[in-house]
């Protein structure tokens, strides 16, 4: 019954999207209020329906009703709870359940804290969400039904990946949806400008918030995904640029770009018709990620089991949402005005600057994931792109992004003196350079150090410099102590969130570099009783037992640490063989420091007795985490900022 | 997107462990060559890892024979070319630089060139339209209109 | 105007890609074509199955007639589906059949044969790593290969040879070479 009442919302849900849509549109084309006001409830009847449906399915994993086929293909009676709830969407029909329920959550939120919104502005934004929720459910409905049932319900079901059934991976797709979906109200929001002929300011203000959410939520996702698969996978590594990852990676590359234009719009009133193509282009991003995963048109190590079927209706959607909006794009935007003068070297020269290095990296990883689609479907047979080539090419374009980065945000508007700046920061400077020679010595001197230190003089200068502008503001060093006191506490929660944000990159670079340039691996035959070394360490493989686990039979090894004879730590990583489905994983155990990483994985039992054992050690990865955190917390931080707080009355900001 | 469905394919490919000490080379140095080639070879089976990553029979199948190379005295681009022989350009993950490729390599600096002009046409722009503001022309001046309107 | 045309280049650039898009429906990301199409099959000097009686698979062995190698093996699950159609091609005498026996214990391979049914003229095993396989540019079984009467590889075909297959692919490009 709850199942049928879930199927039936999202029918009815389809339908009320399309009024939605309807009623938005020509409601404000008319001027009508009684009907806009009829698109607003719409959109928080949607937001019901979907909740509903979403709910009713959850419940059905909750309860193991293995009579829906979507249930019975991936979940299990014995499944823990945690992952019998996560199970909802780590599948395709699920994961778009979701999907759309957060968009309707979206649209659902322009209605009840959108109150000061133009009417009209309003109501073509919710009727666009509406669309785009329309579009989505139709592609559920007729090609991914979750709530289909089974003639013969079996008696248990397949069970979710075992890989999958792992905390951080759970919460991870939420969050990356969150971000893409909230990426959809950038677009509806650039869409409902462009009908209406005007990009202002107050646009530029409504945006900001939404766009900063979506892009809080997907630097979270990507992030947890990216620690998943650091701690899960068992390979050492972290980022592997697979066509997935860079289907996350794509939109917030734009997305951030996005933050930033917008904010030149806001404050210069410039850049307008460029924003607008890049709200449009960060969603379309985000769309065609989920084409590229669910049409089976790329291959990649994680994707759904795909079906051209649903390639085709995926890529009538994207070419309805990207191919309209940018031919609307191609018609409307000539008609907007350019406005605010600035010079190459201003502040705003410096955020376009931003835009136009974000973009092509955005580019970049566009080429590389297309890249042998292109040559086969031109006949040129199967190319690989992998990862040596996007480390060859991406790293070029971040050096210039993050150099100009600490420096950013140091120039005035309009026009600025570089130089000027730079000897003001002589000792950011000098503390750069210093860092540079130091970690190149320390690494040892050789020629091939010289990357890695110029990746951590890098941080340093970015850390640094984003300080440092803090200190100018506060008159640090020059002010007395209650007037500098005075002044940070003037500082608006925006600019500390960007201190943050930029400070947080730096650290997340210290991270990559280290990690990547220091890393040290160790595998080996180990029988109980003997050691191996790794960096300064000495690891003895102490005892392995059988440990029962909920739905899976592990092989568990302890292992100790020891510093200088003396024990330090012990680690007891696992490899468990899954029962349904029957798949071995293995969970590696990690400690954690600021200096870096001890990790630990065992294997199975050697021909010879002794098991196969592969430690690492990763030199400041933690960074990377942190980093990516305070990252997002700068956004987060930036949110709170009484100008962003949505629908905060226009009129009421100073200054 | 979804990291979150390692999908059937991946089947065949249990994580972690894909190297194993029972195949490596006695001599560090060659061992060392041995990962950064294997590194940079398609586990053609498992699509985007590398034979290094995987744990799939024919990955494990291609390490012994890029160890098999370098033991008989083999360059790495002899051991890399050895493979191309016989899967094709597909198992390199860096694909090489030839006709088919070069929009590949060339195209993220044609990207950040066809950046530095949007910049530059758009400072020109700015510069003349601000010397010396134009005449609205008749559909500015309709747009202009229209949006006076809209506002009063 | 010219300004107004850039405004185009967006949509423009996104119709291309939509062909693109469209094409990569219908291409499979993963066949992956063999680059030893025309060359001469590998050399090889492959040992019998125990108790088989024939001598093993050589390169020689692919010279003066038109011949089928395929890639099988005991563990190799579709190759149980494939196999009444091998058996069925042997009783039709088309082709001679050569298998190889990759990445597989000879014992198990005879035991499998023996319970399967033996479509082939001349067995080969190939035990780990599987060097003639690799040499096949060989990815996973099984596979197939047409071998004309000077010895060289002249088609490949990746995975189950089925009724359709065989009569829309494979037995044509065989009946022309027989020519």
């Amino acid at each position: 019954m709850i199942t049928e009442t879930g199927h039936f919302s999202l029918a009815l849900a389809l339908f009320v999207a399309l009024a939605q849509s309807g009623l938005g549109l020509y409601g404000a084309r008319r001027g009508d209020e009684a009907l806009m006001r009829c698109a607003s409830g719409a959109a928080v009847a949607l937001m019901l329906l979907t909740l509903v449906s979403f709910g009713a399915l959850t419940y059905a994993y909750v309860v193991s009703d293995l009579s829906l086929v979507n249930v019975a293909t991936n979940s299990h009676s014995a499944k823990p709870m945690l992952y019998k709830i996560s199970g909802v969407w780590g599948n395709h029909e699920g994961s778009l359940l979701l999907w759309v329920t957060i968009l309707a959550l979206f649209a659902g939120a322009v209605v009840l804290f959108g109150r000061h919104l133009p009417p009209l502005l309003k109501a073509r934004v919710i009727a666009v969400q509406g669309l785009v929720a329309g579009a989505f459910l139709a592609f559920i409905l007729f090609t991914s039904n979750p709530f289909m049932r089974l003639a013969r319900p079996p008696l248990d079901g397949n069970g979710l990946n075992p890989l999958l059934q792992d905390p951080g991976l759970a919460f991870h797709p939420p969050f990356l949806y969150l971000g893409y979906v909230g990426f959809s109200m950038a677009f509806s929001f650039a869409i409902a400008a462009l009908i209406e002929g005007r990009v202002d300011a107050a646009w530029a203000r409504w945006v900001r918030p939404w766009t900063l959410a979506a892009w809080v939520f997907l630097t979270l996702g990507i992030a947890l995904g990216s620690w998943w698969a650091y701690y899960e996978l068992g390979w050492g590594g972290w980022w592997y640029w697979d066509p997935v990852e860079n289907a996350s990676f794509m939109p917030w590359l734009a997305g951030t770009a996005l933050l930033h234009s917008a904010l030149v719009v806001e404050k210069r009133d410039a850049l307008k018709s460029w924003t607008i193509l890049l709200a449009i282009l960060t969603f379309s991003l985000s769309l065609l990620g989920t084409f590229l995963v669910r049409s089976g048109v790329i291959t990649s190590v994680h994707s759904f089991a795909s079906d051209p079927g649903r390639g085709m209706f995926i890529l009538a959607m994207l070419t309805a949402v990207a191919g309209g909006s940018l031919t609307l794009y191609a018609f409307r935007a000539p008609a907007l005005k350019a406005g605010g003068l600035f010079a190459p070297l201003s502040r705003e020269g410096g955020l376009l600057l931003n835009n136009l290095l974000l973009s092509t990296a955005a580019g970049t990883v566009l080429l590389g994931t297309l890249y042998p689609l292109f040559v086969d479907a031109l006949g040129g047979g199967k190319v690989s792109v992998g990862a040596p080539f996007y480390n060859a090419v991406f790293v070029p374009i971040m050096i210039p992004l993050v150099a100009a980065m600490a420096v950013g945000p140091l120039m005035t508007w309009k026009r600025t003196d570089l130089l000027g700046i730079l000897s003001r920061m002589k000792f950011v400077v000098a503390a750069t350079l210093l860092t540079g020679i130091a970690v190149w010595v320390l690494a040892g001197g050789r020629l091939g150090d010289l990357a890695s230190a110029g990746g951590m003089a890098l941080a340093a200068w970015l850390f640094l410099g984003s300080l440092w502008e803090i200190g100018e503001r506060s008159m640090l060093f020059r002010a007395s102590g209650p007037e500098v006191v005075a002044r940070l506490k003037q500082i608006p929660l925006a600019a500390w969130g960007m201190t943050l944000s930029h400070a947080g990159l730096a650290i997340m670079i210290v991270g990559i570099v280290g990690s990547s340039a220091w890393m040290e691996e160790r595998i080996q035959n180990m029988k109980v009783g003997e050691t191996a070394k790794l960096h300064d360490v000495e690891i003895r493989l102490d005892s392995v037992s059988e440990v029962p686990g909920p739905n899976y039979a592990a092989l568990s090894g302890t292992f100790v640490l020891l510093k200088d004879g003396k024990e330090y730590q012990r680690l007891s990583p696992e490899r468990r063989q899954y029962r349904q489905p029957p798949r071995p994983t293995s969970e590696t155990a990690i400690h954690s420091t600021l200096l870096g990483d001890y990790y630990t994985v065992i294997g199975e039992e050697a021909p010879g007795g002794g098991y196969v054992t592969r430690f690492y050690w990763q030199p400041l990865i933690a960074w990377m985490w942190a980093g990516a955190l305070i990252m997002s917390l700068g956004g987060l931080v930036s949110l709170f900022d009484r100008r962003h707080r949505i629908g905060a009355p226009q009129g009421s900001r100073k200054s | 997107m979804k990291r979150l469905i390692l999908s059937l394919l991946l089947l065949t490919s249990a994580p972690a462990l894909a190297v194993d000490p029972a195949e490596m080379l006695k001599d560090p140095a060659q061992e060392a060559r041995a990962r950064e080639i294997g590194a940079e070879l398609r586990c053609l089976v498992c699509q985007n890892q590398s034979i290094d990553d995987s744990d799939a029979d024919l990955a494990k199948d291609l390490r012994q024979i890029v160890r098999e190379r370098i033991s008989a005295g083999d360059s790495d681009s002899a051991v890399k070319q050895f493979l191309v022989d016989r899967y094709g350009d597909y198992v390199l993950l860096k694909p090489p630089f030839n006709p088919k490729t070069w929009l590949l390599w060339l195209g993220p600096l044609g990207l950040a060139l066809a950046a530095g002009l949007v910049g530059r046409a758009y400072y020109r722009r700015q510069r003349r339209e601000g010397a010396a503001p134009q005449p609205l022309s008749a559909e500015e001046q309709r747009e202009l209109e229209r949006i006076m309107k809209d506002q009063g | 105007m010219k300004r107004r045309l850039a405004y185009l280049l967006p949509v423009l650039v996104f119709l291309g890609l939509l062909g693109f898009f469209f094409r990569g429906l219908f291409l499979d990301p993963k066949a992956i074509p063999s680059v030893l199409i025309d060359r001469p099959v590998p050399q090889m000097d492959l040992a019998a199955l125990p108790g088989r009686g024939d001598t093993g698979l050589k390169s020689e062995h692919f010279k003066g007639q038109v011949s089928l190698v395929n890639i099988f093996g005991s563990w190799c699950v579709s190759c149980v589906a494939e196999h009444p159609m091998l058996m069925r091609l042997k009783a039709e005498g088309v082709v001679p059949i050569h298998g190889i026996d990759w990445r597989d214990d000879p014992v198990q391979g005879m035991l499998w044969l023996q319970k399967n049914g033996d479509p082939y003229t001349r067995v080969g095993t190939d035990p780990p790593p599987g060097r003639t396989a690799v040499d096949f540019g060989v990815t996973g079984a099984p596979e197939s290969f047409i071998v004309d009467a000077e010895g060289r590889i002249r088609y490949k075909h990746v995975g189950i040879i089925d009724e359709r297959n065989w009569r829309q692919t494979l037995l044509p490009i065989i009946k022309e070479l027989q020519k």
